[in-house]
């Protein structure tokens, strides 16, 4: 899997790997849920939705139970929409109603936390879930707001100007997490990295 | 995109673009908060100088559901009555310092026009076109194409355009910006337009438009995917361009009896408000086929999404052909 990596770009998670921390985190959304009662599955587009899926059908491998699957597009939650050339939106499709569930949002990496504090906003506005969890497959720190995961699949040190891509089979064609250093001016579209 | 003023400028990309994002919008019309903070911030102004009731309304709902202020300013009731001209209201509005104008006027162009007067006066506020005269009605056209491709999309779930689709557009085309923004829009589509009026209503250019005319409407409408109905717009005629009513009906309404002409499946459009009993009939317009409420319903969902593309992003003055 090495071959995959160029020069200025290291591989941190391979394919086996990305699959082995979904595993457990799926494990892991359970047990603090004490079973699949009340889940629904939220990922956040574009990667997000790739994992959350993962996490979805990995739990009801386990516990034998069809466990909801979504998304939830937050960009007209975003806080930084004046910045930018007006952004693309992403599907929203709930699968089931978010109230009184226990809602588990789901994201590629972890960064400044806006990502996150924009899909609160979003799921307050659909509902009043019972508890809201995060999953996400890297944590890459550098946070800008109080936010944390509950489920971590790599913890990653990282400096604050290298970018993490997350490349996972369903969109890209590969399984890979890889760190490129130095100003971001990589050639491939990175996976959503706030 | 910076401004809204023809149908004939979206692109089949911008076009499927707005479509897409309408969809997402009409999920939120479901929702028990209908509120998005998209447009935190921004101002929107309707303009009317011409009476509405759902343009207007839905203009009105679909920013304040993106979270805009809206205000509306009609030409009854404000300085336009006391003889204030187009340029002088439109120019003293944007001064306040809107983001964008909604404009509805009598005036074919207007919109247009405006977008001048703001360039020259260095305005960046974004002009929508809510209709103006005989012209064009995009955000119609829009919203016709939405309800179109979902009723399409019940048998054909992956349909995108309408390419091998045939939309009969019925009546009084000579007046109907709606006919113009919707023949634009279905061409970009890929659907074929027929055109179907007595030869006192189809417009003396139609040879050039991308489209086939007829006089016939019981031999079009077997051929249809879609009859749009026009409504007979007797506010703008100065009288002889049909003798009766009644003959009207005959010819061109859509009436009970033709309704057994239609193809099965066939969708039925009428932009509103209608004249039940002249260009269409009850049965007709209450027909399982009829998509008339959706298309009201339609409304507000692809009005936000044009907010959205127009206003959504930062602001860019000098860069007119961005999307």
């Amino acid at each position: 899997m090495a071959e995959t990596g160029t020069a200025a770009s290291r591989l941190v998670m391979d394919a086996d790997q990305i699959a082995r921390a979904c595993a457990r985190m799926a494990h892991q959304v359970l047990e603090a849920n004490r079973g699949a009662a009340g889940l629904v599955v939220l990922g956040i587009p574009t990667r997000g939705v790739a994992l959350a899926e993962r996490l979805a059908a990995a739990m009801t491998e386990v516990e034998g139970v069809p466990i909801p699957v979504g998304s939830l597009d937050i960009t007209l939650y975003r806080d930084d929409l004046r910045r930018h050339p007006t952004r693309a939106v992403g599907r929203s499709r709930l699968p089931a109603g978010v109230d009184d569930a226990v809602v588990v949002l789901v994201d590629d990496v972890l960064f400044s936390g806006r990502t996150v504090r924009a899909a609160l906003d979003a799921l307050g506005d659909l509902g009043r879930p019972r508890a809201v969890r995060l999953a996400v497959l890297v944590d890459r720190g550098h946070r800008e707001l109080p936010v944390r995961a509950d489920h971590v699949g790599k913890n990653l040190p990282t400096r604050s100007d290298e970018r993490v891509s997350v490349r996972l089979a369903e969109v890209d064609g590969v399984n890979e997490v890889t760190i490129t250093a130095g100003p971001g001016e990589s050639g491939d579209e990175p996976g959503r990295a706030s | 995109m910076r401004h809204l003023l023809s149908a004939a400028d979206l692109s089949l990309a911008e076009t499927t673009r707005v479509l897409d994002l309408a969809e997402e919008m009409a999920q939120v019309q479901a929702r028990p908060v209908k509120k998005l903070p998209a447009l935190r911030g921004r101002t929107v102004v309707n303009l009317f100088f011409e009476d509405s009731t759902r343009t207007r309304s839905s203009f009105e709902l679909a920013g304040k559901w993106l979270s805009a202020d809206v205000i509306n300013v009609s030409a009854k009731g404000s300085s336009v009555s006391k003889g204030e001209s187009l340029r002088d209201t439109v120019l003293t509005v944007a001064s306040m310092g809107v983001d964008a104008l909604v404009i509805r006027h009598h005036a074919s162009g207007a919109p247009g026009q405006v977008v001048g007067w703001f360039e020259a006066s260095g305005i960046d506020a974004h002009v929508l076109n809510a209709g103006d005269g005989t012209h064009e009605h995009p955000t119609q056209a829009l919203l016709d194409a939405f309800t179109l491709r979902r009723h399409f999309r019940r048998t054909e779930p992956d349909r995108d355009t309408f390419d091998g689709l045939v939309v009969a557009v019925v009546g009084d085309v000579t007046h109907s910006r709606v006919a113009r923004s919707n023949v634009a829009l279905l061409r970009t589509l890929g659907a074929e337009v027929v055109l179907v009026a007595p030869p006192t209503l189809m417009p003396s250019g139609v040879g050039s438009w991308p489209v086939a005319t007829s006089t016939d409407l019981d031999e079009v409408l077997p051929e249809a995917d879609a009859v749009m109905m026009l409504r007979v717009q007797r506010e703008r005629m100065s009288g002889g361009y049909f003798p009766t009513p009644r003959e009207y009906t005959v010819g061109y309404g859509l009436t009970r009896d033709r309704l057994a002409r239609l193809r099965p499946g066939a969708a039925i459009c009428h932009p509103g408000p209608m004249n039940r009993g002249l260009e269409i009939s009850a049965d007709a317009a209450d027909a399982a086929g009829s998509l008339i409420l959706e298309q009201v319903a339609a409304g507000v969902a692809v009005r936000m999404s044009v907010l959205y593309q127009l206003l959504g992003g930062e602001d860019l003055p000098t860069n007119r052909g961005d999307h």
